[in-house]
């Protein structure tokens, strides 16, 4: 019996020494951590996308914390109830941005930018840009390889396999930046989130002279400047043949849609023309962009309708 | 017979035109000069819209220490300074000149007599070989006269002619060896006198039986040139397997240079551009091109001038076969895919591939099953498995501490690999994010 009692007793003082060196150490050496990061850290979507420009969001959290104000601070996948219910727990106030959401400025679909040639090399876009120009006409537009929806943290770009064209799916996309840095041909474009999620936008990138690029895809900029000279508000300016609307002047009024000879310009969500009933809002030209949602009611906007 | 130690793969020769005497292709109606055709800074235009210009006339400078001057390969007049798609397909600036007769400079000289006595001193060679623009004809484009100049540090005892040509189907320099024997060994004694040493080895591959023969001969009388069979083994034209199989030293890895070792490579169509240059005060506007392919009627080798689009010398030999897959400028190792046709033959171009549709088509590809065959084939010792794995997951740090700098860009994982993995695709993004990410680094130090 007498060594079961050793055994029993060995062990438990052991157990009780460790015990109390591991209760010492953890007092003496207590790290302390504000509370409030873990708070915030809840708070973040946890993708560790790297939008906000920290390693991560357990970073951004502490960053959130340690900073005087909530400058220059701001979790692009976030919505701005989020970003106020951080801000209310480090105790700053924050300016509410505009929310913005990924654009592909690209219509070089299948049907309207004809294949030349066939690549069949890794599966990338940047390994595609780096070999050549791609397999069409254009130099500028979209690999099609998809680095972008590899890129997006958030499931929010597929792929269309008809079109051959990545869409963004505008209630999943963040704004986080991820594809836009992804896209070797800088073709992706973070634009405000206007109301009801409406847009206008050139979709091209092509920097080629008017025949070159019309020559290489129907709907590719040409640099006619007719929309520059149609655009009340002086919000698209022509640089390198290439038209570029700005979507801070832009008052989405859609003259420059109606211009535009090659349809480059495209006006997403809004109602068919002539029926004044902005109730259920239609997708007018439906090659690039996702189908359209239930738009986002607490989007805040200084946009004229 | 020598080669160097590890990897390397024996693609088919496939050399259709060995046998084919080199032949001028007739001039372009307009020629283009892009301004970027060699490593480093591109060129400058010292011309404008409208010049005229002769054939030899400098019509761009070199854009920094490490550029090349370009020159003018036809005469008439400048048409536009404008974009043109390069054998890459991406758009660079270039010069476009509208033909008009064929006026030489009159400082060149045209003959064929062979000029034996350079009497100009060492300075003046490399000012010389500045001048006239010459870079590595090999393919790698870099400019001769940086390479002229090793780092003070280092003693060079060896120069090596690169003859070796391992490139299935280019057979450019085989043919300029058998023509021009005798301007390659002066040139040789040129850059020995520029280097000042006295021992040039000039590596060819066993397949050439008549150009090491020929060569033998020539150089019999010749003290310090020798000549030296090699084994054939694909990539020994590569610069560092070149000095291993003829000298047995191994170059470390990067930001080492052969000169560390003691050695200088040259190519031979770099030594007689030189002997052109120095002796005949003749610029680089001209190079052989084998312009060949399964298919083609009439594969050949061709002396073409510079700008020359290279439909000019598909219709030359035959033109483009039915059912071609690929159009490749270089060979089909190392050679890139020409998006179009009427891309300029610029400096590095030596040879116009058309491929049959059955031979260039890429099958599948499937999972890595781990066989280590592509580790066994490169010529670097490098894992390019692993290379490759660490550039799909955009995982540089993993891709930098496995040596990719290292890489030669050769081809021999990618043309082993069971599984067809687009092997060297991957390690050619891989080598481009990590080269930026060093040089950022260095550029912040």
């Amino acid at each position: 019996m007498s060594f079961i009692l050793t055994a029993i007793l060995v062990l438990g003082l052991t157990g009780l020494v460790l015990g109390l060196v591991l209760y010492v150490v953890s007092r003496k050496f207590k790290v302390e951590v504000d509370p409030r990061v873990g708070q915030i850290a809840e708070l973040l979507p946890g993708a560790n996308c790297g939008g906000c420009g920290f390693p991560g969001c357990a970073a951004f959290a502490e960053a959130c914390v340690k900073s005087e104000s909530m400058d220059g601070l701001k979790c692009s996948a976030c919505k701005s109830e989020v970003m106020q219910q951080i801000a209310a727990i480090t105790g700053h106030a924050v300016e509410v941005g505009v929310e913005k959401v990924a654009v592909v400025r690209c219509a070089g679909s299948c049907a309207n930018r004809p294949s030349l040639r066939v690549y069949d090399g890794a599966p990338s876009c940047a390994a595609a840009a780096l070999m050549n120009g791609g397999a069409t006409g254009c130099f500028f537009g979209c690999l099609g390889c998809g680095d972008c929806v590899k890129a997006c943290k958030f499931e929010a770009i597929k792929m269309d396999p008809e079109t051959g064209l990545p869409v963004v799916d505008q209630d999943k996309c963040t704004a986080c930046g991820a594809c836009v840095k992804a896209c070797p041909r800088m073709i992706i474009e973070l634009r405000n989130k206007n109301k009801l999620d409406r847009r206008v936008y050139v979709s091209c990138v092509n920097k080629d002279k008017g025949p070159v690029a019309k020559k290489a895809c129907e709907v590719g900029c040409i640099g006619c400047g007719k929309c520059v000279k149609a655009c009340p508000f002086e919000a698209i300016t022509l640089e390198n043949n290439l038209a570029y609307i700005d979507f801070e002047k832009c008052r989405l009024c859609r003259k420059c849609v109606d211009e535009c000879p090659q349809h480059t310009i495209l006006a997403v969500n809004f109602p068919p023309k002539k029926e004044a009933a902005p109730a259920e809002p239609e997708v007018q030209e439906p090659q690039v962009e996702a189908p359209v949602q239930a738009p986002e009611t607490s989007v805040e906007q200084k946009t004229a309708e | 017979m020598n080669t160097f130690k590890i990897g390397g793969v024996h693609p088919e020769p496939n050399k259709l035109t060995a046998d084919r005497k080199i032949e001028t292709l007739a001039l372009p109606t307009q020629a283009v000069f892009p301004l970027s055709q060699h490593i480093g800074a591109p060129a400058v235009p010292c011309v404008q819209k409208g010049d005229t210009v002769r054939v030899g006339t400098r019509i761009a400078e070199p854009g920094g220490f490490m550029s090349a001057s370009i020159h003018s390969s036809v005469s008439g007049q400048v048409a536009k300074i404008d974009s043109v798609i390069d054998a890459s397909g991406l758009r660079k600036p270039a010069i476009f000149i509208d033909v008009e007769g064929d006026e030489w400079e009159p400082s060149i000289d045209r003959s064929d007599k062979l000029v034996l006595q350079c009497n100009r001193s060492r300075d003046e060679i490399i000012e010389c070989i500045k001048n006239a623009g010459i870079v590595g004809m090999g393919g790698a484009c870099f400019p001769t006269h940086v390479k002229l100049c090793p780092p003070k540090e280092c003693t060079i005892d060896t120069l090596i002619i690169n003859a070796v040509e391992c490139e299935p189907y280019l057979t450019a320099d085989h043919r300029l060896m058998l023509e021009h024997p005798d301007e390659i060994i002066i040139g040789i004694k040129i850059i020995l006198k520029v280097l000042g040493i006295d021992r040039a080895v000039i590596g060819v591959e066993s397949n050439k039986p008549d150009a090491i023969s020929l060569l033998q001969s020539k150089t019999s009388m010749v003290s310090g040139i020798e000549v030296m069979p090699l084994k054939m083994k694909y990539p020994q034209g590569g610069e560092k397997q070149l000095i291993e199989a003829v000298t047995g030293r191994q170059v470390p890895p990067p930001p080492a240079l052969p000169a560390n070792v003691g050695c200088v490579v040259q190519n031979v169509g770099t030594v007689f551009a030189i002997y052109e240059a120095v002796m005949k005060n003749k610029p680089l506007f001209e190079r052989i091109v084998t312009v060949t392919g399964k298919g083609l009627k009439n594969p050949c080798n061709l002396k073409v001038r510079m700008g020359t689009p290279v439909s000019q010398l598909i219709e030359y030999a035959g033109g483009m076969p039915e059912g071609t897959g690929k159009l490749i400028s270089g060979g089909p190792m190392m050679g890139r895919p020409l998006l179009d046709e009427t891309a300029p033959v610029v400096k590095g171009t030596s040879g116009v591939l058309m491929i049959p549709e059955a031979d260039a088509i890429r099958r599948e590809e499937r999972n890595c099953i781990r066989c280590a065959k592509c580790v066994q084939a490169c010529p670097m010792g490098l894992e390019p498995y692993l290379l490759a794995t660490a550039s799909e997951r955009s995982d540089w740090e993993c891709a930098e501490e496995n040596w990719i700098m290292s890489c030669i860009e050769c081809g021999c994982c990618q043309s082993t690999c069971p599984s067809r993995r687009p092997l060297l695709d991957w390690v050619r993004l891989a080598k481009n994010r990590v080269g930026g990410i060093i040089r950022a680094r260095n550029a912040k130090k």
